[in-house]
């Protein structure tokens, strides 16, 4: 089954990564699956473990003990895996840079598809954002087909 | 007698159902827990570190994020210890306002942690349902301050924005159908005999342990321990409103959940008298420089004491900042509370404190051995499926 | 207020007694004092520990321990200055409360000071293999200026 076709037909399975973040943009994300917002309407779930998912969200700069963890945590997701850096933490390491505990925002470490700045996005934001994703991937494919 | 294995579960780092990554290592014999190992620091970000170089605004904004759901309590004990410090008070308005806000955020986090436990002990609905309660008090937040979440109420010598005198009844309205749902979930702790079965005499924490680990909040008050900073230490004027300290004397998960509820309906009470008792005027008094000196301010988070340590030597930053938060008291105490029950009971016993790992550097359990039994997630399931035996046996046994 | 039933019990212990505000008390004590002034404090007036402040002050090193009684709302700052630059150490109140087994294993990562008598003063923030001798919040560790991405050239053209 081609990846277009799994996004359309399929539900996105989305697993939930945090890499030293606050939890705001976790309990953001958590709160996308409550009766308000109710993702799963759209096909979306989150799931309990990383070799079921389709897309990685991030939450969190990354410092340097998150890293080795996340790393064994990203290679054991089956590729192709899109990944999302929710929040503006993952994006840029936020106002937490010049920290001596802080490796390097998520892009330096891993590709990124997406990017939701925010603090924390809201949960209208990050719909928005996985629809972008969708988007991005359906016409990805199609300039392939 | 058999020589019973012994084996390790860890819990953690990337659970998925807590949120925030910490590494618990529980050493079992056979079913029971007999060791806890508490790894943490997957969530530093040396914000101390930072506070010696940011100027005495910007620390507000920057502690503001050591914790989201807790997000107004570190900003407070930080203005409160500045305060101090300059030996003023802030105006009254603004300390009206940054009560409210407090309050507020002790709802939130409270119906989020119910949320949260009740998923843990599989009632699904109960997480929902506690969520969707959480909303309306997340939109008064956007109300107010413009974020669901960080809401950057805090300023050195007052409040940052002022609530408006036509957003009032939004709030009281709010405060009723938050009254409502408390009722709701009152009732549902006090009937449901499975709730009973799985959170009474589950994860004990006896007084002396609390008082041993310096233990705070309701971790401590439902051990007996009847300390709260805004009675014992009162800031704002908290000491002009009427309200209750919930102290509990069992040591339980149960207790733990009770008090939370309980908590939640002082926190209504306390935010309607200060919307009657708002005085009029300026919402912030002037700070200009800060001059050489120390100062501490503390408050209570919904977790417990938030207790910050400033020292200026007359320049635009801090010297030091130190910040403990109620989490990192809290948390410790686990490895009072978890050995001695069951594996199944690990999860809610856990989650029991609150723990915002943020605030502390999450914990990881180790086992001696080292032989992987169960995987992280396991241990949710292993409680959500001791729910359903419990309610197959009640089910039997009164033919429902 | 007990102020004053604390610093009769204390006679001869501390210097500099200072209170900065009614419910603020700082005063300084001998490196050689402070487990019997925390016993005094801890088991007589029942104070909880709220925390230790570590700071480097430069030519020394100056730990807090902020002891409060819960009874009053009164926070009695105790002060103890460590003037040894090269193995600054001070005795451990592990065996008297659990409350300070992770307190000073973060102030001995941070500021390295050791705690003579601490069950095992291993790493509790930072990662295992921080390297050693580096103690982030001292004045001699100094944060790296990193560029922000906008800062960084667009590697596209």
């Amino acid at each position: 089954m081609g990846l277009k076709e799994k996004i359309l037909t399929k539900s996105l399975w989305v697993y939930h990564v945090s890499a030293g973040s606050c939890n705001n943009c976790d309990i953001e994300i958590l709160d996308c699956l409550t009766p308000r917002f109710d993702i799963e309407r759209f096909g979306m779930q989150l799931v309990g473990s990383v070799r079921h998912a389709d897309v990685l969200l991030i939450t969190g700069a990354m410092n340097k003990k998150s890293l080795k963890r996340f790393m064994r945590v990203y290679e054991q997701a089956p590729k192709p895996c899109f990944v999302v850096a929710v929040g503006t933490c993952p994006c840029s390491q936020h106002m937490f840079r010049p920290s001596y505990s802080m490796e390097a925002p998520l892009d330096e470490i891993i590709p990124v598809d997406v990017y939701i700045p925010g603090c924390p996005p809201k949960p209208e934001a990050i719909i928005a954002g996985i629809v972008k994703l969708i988007e991005k991937v359906t016409k990805n494919d199609k300039r392939r087909s | 007698m058999a020589n019973k294995k012994r084996k390790i579960v860890p819990i953690g780092p990337y659970h998925p159902l807590q949120e925030e990554p910490e590494f618990f290592k529980l050493v079992v014999e056979g079913e029971s827990v007999v060791d806890l190992e508490i790894e943490i620091g997957y969530n530093h970000r040396g914000i101390e570190k930072l506070s010696e170089s940011k100027h005495w605004d910007q620390v507000t904004f920057l502690v503001e994020r050591i914790c989201g759901i807790c997000s107004t309590s570190h900003p407070f004990a930080y203005v409160l210890a500045v305060e101090d410090l300059l030996g003023i008070e802030p105006s009254e308005r603004g300390s009206y306002i940054r009560m409210i806000v407090a309050e507020l955020e002790r709802i939130h986090s409270h119906l989020l942690w119910l949320g949260l436990a009740g998923h843990f002990i599989g009632y699904n609905t109960v997480w929902m349902w506690a969520w969707k309660a959480r909303e309306p008090v997340l939109d008064l937040f956007e109300l107010i301050s413009g974020n669901r979440n960080s809401y950057a109420m805090m300023k050195i010598g007052g409040a940052r924005r002022d609530i408006k005198e036509e957003d009032y009844s939004a709030i009281r309205k709010t405060i009723k159908d938050v009254y409502k749902d408390l009722r709701l979930f009152q009732k549902a702790v006090e009937d449901d005999p499975i709730i009973h079965k799985r959170t009474k005499g589950i994860g004990v924490l006896s007084y002396e342990d609390a008082v041993s680990f310096g233990a705070v909040g309701p971790t401590a008050r439902c051990s007996g321990v009847d300390v709260d900073v805004r009675r014992d230490d009162p800031y704002a004027f908290y000491k002009d409103v009427d309200w209750n300290v919930i102290v509990l004397k069992d040591g339980d998960v149960y207790a733990k959940v009770v008090a939370r509820v309980l908590e939640m309906f002082e926190s209504c009470r306390i935010i309607e008298q200060c919307l009657d008792k708002m005085p009029r005027g300026e919402i912030a008094v002037e700070v200009r420089d800060i001059p050489a000196g120390e100062g501490i301010g503390r408050v209570e988070a919904p977790r417990g004491e938030c207790f910050h340590y400033v020292r200026s030597d007359g320049t635009n930053r801090p010297v030091r900042h130190k910040v403990r938060a109620p989490s990192f008291m809290n948390v410790a105490t686990n490895q009072a509370s978890v050995p001695g029950y069951t594996i199944s009971d690990a999860a809610i016993t856990l989650a029991a404190v609150d723990p915002c790992y943020c605030c502390t550097e999450r914990s990881v359990t180790f086992d001696r051995k080292g032989n992987k039994l169960l995987k992280g997630e396991d241990l949710i399931k292993l409680s959500q499926r001791k729910t359903e035996i419990l309610r197959e046996q009640l089910r039997k046994q009164y033919g429902k | 207020m007990i102020k004053d039933e604390v610093k009769k019990k204390l006679e001869g212990k501390f210097k500099d007694w200072s209170v900065k505000n009614p419910r603020r008390v700082y005063f300084t004590v001998d490196k050689s004092d402070l487990h019997s002034v925390a016993e005094t404090l801890y088991k007589d007036f029942k104070m909880r520990l709220s925390t230790v402040s570590g700071v480097d002050n430069g030519d020394n090193f100056e730990l807090i321990y902020h002891f409060g009684s819960d009874k009053t709302g009164e926070l009695f700052n105790v002060r103890v200055f460590v003037h040894e630059q090269d193995n600054p150490e001070v005795d451990s109140l592990v065996p008297m409360f659990r409350a300070t087994e992770w307190v000073e294993r973060e102030i001995h990562e941070m500021l390295g000071i050791k705690f003579i008598g601490h069950p095992d003063l291993k790493h509790l923030l930072l990662d295992h293999d921080w390297p050693e001798g580096k103690y982030p919040l001292r004045k001699t560790c100094i944060l790296e200026k990193k560029p922000y991405p906008q800062d960084k050239e667009d590697e596209n053209g």
